[in-house]
């Protein structure tokens, strides 16, 4: 009955104004448009009014690990984020409670200072204020970053929290090997598993969080030390259902006690086996194997590790035992092994000259070196008492008892000044901690700690000197260039004691690596 | 005249109370507060009703009424329809009737004249109501909305609707009501205008958050500023001469 009324309604007004003002915004009562408005307001009282932020954090904390400097992803995982990465901004975002129940449009980093400890995000959300109605807001949240200690961490600064450990011993009183061993380590990089390193009596003591780590360390060092390693195993738990156990295992490397410029006396059964060399030979060099040359003869002969531990034998006399002999006379027989020239010298111990007329006449390897009046270090056999039983048996047999050298001389000696601080060259060194026996004593520590640590410089000046005089060794070894200020430091007191380092031998600058480390630290002074 | 007034913490004031030009229903609440606000307004005008509909308080959606009649669902108990007789005027013409859509305040939408009606009700109905209320009665939807109570507030002088309805609307709904009418809200922006307020030709209930700006808007359109207390059957036969004129 309607339908013709419908017809009937003047339809103005709809087409003219397509974006009339309909209501009053409830608030300010501005005219707007209420068939595209939100609710009953206006844009600026929306803005003004709606808050669709809220509930979301406006602060929070970040945890940040000191040590490795990763962030705390709760509720237990620690993840790596570089400041300003996207993995950062993932687990800022993730620790805003609320933040799941709008869209997330923009997210960015506002820069902070890093020691303010605070992080700034800027975050734009949008969410449906009313039916039909999308908000946009940014917003600013501020993050603290305090500091907790990850687990890993934690456990790194607990005791035995290792898996494997590999101990490394030598029975000699000196560390030259050990100096030499670290440069090894650190230029093959094998320390890098190591969950820590300590050192203990005659030797080192790595440790691993896992035992192929302990493996690879304990191969790397078969691969370069002439050593026997044995391995052990110590159950700490199993679980009986399924069968399932977990060990701590140790690998104990014991690495042979003769090193380099070593006088030794061999057993004369082992020495017939070795190419019948002569028992008293001196130890020339030591690789995977123990080399040794008769300076007599020139015969070379090296003693294979198995074989050395069938029969050990110990060093009859060490480098702390060489004495400083001149050089009266030489005369070169001839004969040359490789670097070795034979020759026939007469020296005299320098300490003698001037008091007395005993001359020794000796057989020496170093004929390509040494000229008239140049010092040499050597072992004093005849005056020595030497407690034996293979040199015992070598001066009781027939045979060998007539061969034994007055002198046996081992390497040119280059006069010093004491303490050379300007090297141009320098190594790395490798952090470790000390066994805690002296630290549990701290009166007695003084005198203990002092002897110690003098004994391990006159051991590091040692090894430094052998880099310096042998080239063979520089080569398999990283050094680096020595710092600069170093050297204009020294430059002043260079001049007084120049003549005394003359003709000692120095590395060439092309050997030398930059560290790169340092580069990166501070650019110009 | 436009108050404004709360029901135990609740500004739908629409879903609680009933008002006509004759008489006022409203709901056995917790507190006389509200009634109060009822009473001070309308004593010795017209009579003002205690009642519950089917024992819910929700009376306002239940109910719906004008001058002439009240209709109440068929849930209504036979007492509260009882009550409802005694309490209001003798001319009012009480009927009960059977609708699915029960909530007839929702559904039914009406001044003395038109009623604006959700499209889905029983025809059977449309006649009860054009009966017992003695209007014209349109099925029509208020910005595409079915429930015409909920979203519109109707006296004789004139109506507020949804906001969201288009001037398209608002001319078609104003040329079948043959009164002003005006989109709008109530309590700080909400939509259900219907619901929350009572509007009759002289005074409007609204609920207590209701803005100043919303309140001058309802004062006008229902043009409660210019008419005195007592003007019930003022805007009658200017208004019912139009009406015949839509005949």
């Amino acid at each position: 009955m309607s339908m013709d009324l419908d017809a009937a309604v003047p339809m103005t007004g709809m087409q003219d104004a397509p974006i009339a003002a309909t209501i009053l915004c409830c608030n300010c009562g501005s005219p707007i448009d209420g068939t595209t408005s939100a609710g009953a307001l206006c844009q600026d009282c929306l803005r003004l009014n709606v808050d669709v932020s809220q509930g979301i954090q406006r602060e929070g904390t970040l945890h940040c690990c000191r040590d490795c400097e990763r962030w705390l992803q709760p509720p237990n995982s620690w993840v790596v984020a570089s400041p300003e990465s996207k993995e950062l901004l993932a687990v800022c975002l993730r620790r805003l409670r609320g933040l799941s129940k709008v869209r997330i449009i923009d997210a960015s980093f506002i820069w902070t200072e890093p020691h303010s400890r605070r992080i700034k995000v800027k975050i734009t959300i949008q969410q449906e204020a009313f039916q039909g109605t999308i908000i946009q807001q940014t917003f600013e949240v501020e993050y603290v970053v305090a500091s907790q200690q990850c687990d890993d961490c934690k456990k790194s600064y607990t005791h035995n929290t290792w898996r494997a450990s590999v101990q490394v011993r030598q029975k000699v009183p000196h560390k030259r090997t050990f100096l030499y061993l670290e440069q090894l380590i650190l230029k093959n990089g094998a320390h890098k598993d190591t969950v820590n390193i300590k050192e203990a009596k005659d030797g080192l003591d790595f440790f691993f969080a896992q035992r192929n780590h302990a493996e690879k360390m304990v191969d790397f060092l078969c691969s370069v030390v002439p050593c026997k390693t044995k391995k052990s195993q110590e159950l700490i738990s199993m679980d009986i259902h399924t069968s399932t156990k977990s060990y701590k295992f140790s690998f104990s490397v014991e690495l042979i006690p003769i090193c380099k410029d070593d006088l030794v006396a061999l057993p004369i059964k082992l020495a017939r086996q070795l190419g019948n060399i002569s028992p008293l030979s001196l130890c020339y060099r030591v690789g995977t194997s123990v080399n040794l040359l008769d300076p007599s003869t020139l015969q070379t002969s090296d003693v294979p590790t198995n074989t050395y531990w069938r029969s050990p034998f110990r060093t009859l006399a060490d480098v702390t035992e060489l004495k400083e002999f001149i050089i009266l006379d030489i005369e070169p027989t001839g004969h040359s092994v490789g670097k070795f020239h034979l020759a026939e010298a007469t020296v005299a111990r320098a300490s003698d000259l001037g008091s007395n007329d005993i001359t020794y006449f000796t057989r020496t390897h170093l004929g390509g070196v040494l000229h008239v009046g140049d010092s040499v270090l050597g072992y004093h056999i005849s005056g020595t008492m030497f407690n034996d039983e293979n040199f015992e048996a070598i001066e009781a047999s027939s045979q060998y008892s007539s061969t034994v050298p007055d002198v046996i001389l081992v390497k040119k000696f280059y006069a010093r000044k004491k303490k050379p601080k300007n090297r141009a060259w320098r190594i790395k060194r490798m952090a470790r901690e000390y066994e805690d026996e002296a630290l549990a004593a701290p009166q007695q520590k003084s005198r203990r700690e002092e002897q110690e640590a003098n004994r391990l410089e006159e051991d590091f000046e040692a090894f430094l000197r052998d880099i310096e005089e042998d080239q063979e060794l520089r080569q398999t070894l990283d050094l680096y260039k020595a710092r600069k200020q170093r050297v204009s430091d020294d430059a002043m007191d260079e001049d007084e004691d120049n003549e005394s380092d003359d003709g000692v031998p120095q590395i060439n600058m092309d050997e030398l690596l930059d560290d790169f480390d340092e580069l990166n630290m501070h650019d110009e002074e | 005249m436009a108050v404004r007034a709360q029901f135990e913490n609740s500004n739908e004031v629409g879903v609680f109370a009933r008002l006509t030009n004759s008489y006022a229903i409203v709901a056995v609440g917790a507190s006389e507060n509200f009634y109060s606000v009822f009473e001070s307004e309308l004593q010795d005008v017209i009579p003002i009703c205690h009642a519950t509909i089917a024992g819910t308080r929700i009376v306002g959606r239940l109910t719906v009424g004008n001058r002439k009649g009240l209709l109440v669902p068929t849930t209504t108990t036979d007492q509260e329809l009882q009550h409802l007789r005694n309490t209001l005027p003798d001319d009012v013409k009480i009927q009960r009737i059977e609708e699915r859509l029960s909530a007839l305040g929702n559904v039914i939408c009406c001044n003395d004249h038109v009623a604006i009606v959700h499209p889905d009700l029983e025809r059977e109905t449309e006649e009860i109501i054009a009966d017992v209320l003695g209007v014209e009665v349109f099925r029509q939807t208020v910005a595409d909305n079915v429930l015409t109570g909920s979203y519109m507030a109707l006296s004789n002088q004139g109506g507020i609707v949804h906001p969201k309805t288009s001037i398209r609307d608002q001319d078609e709904l104003s040329s079948l009501l043959q009164v002003p009418l005006v989109a709008g809200s109530v309590n700080r922006g909400s939509p259900v205008v219907g619901a929350g307020m009572v509007v009759n030709d002289w005074l409007a209930i609204t609920g207590l958050d209701t803005t100043a700006t919303e309140l001058s808007v309802i004062e006008s359109v229902f043009r409660l500023g210019e008419m005195a207390p007592g003007g019930a059957g003022g805007a009658g036969p200017n208004k019912e001469s139009i009406v015949e004129s839509f005949y």
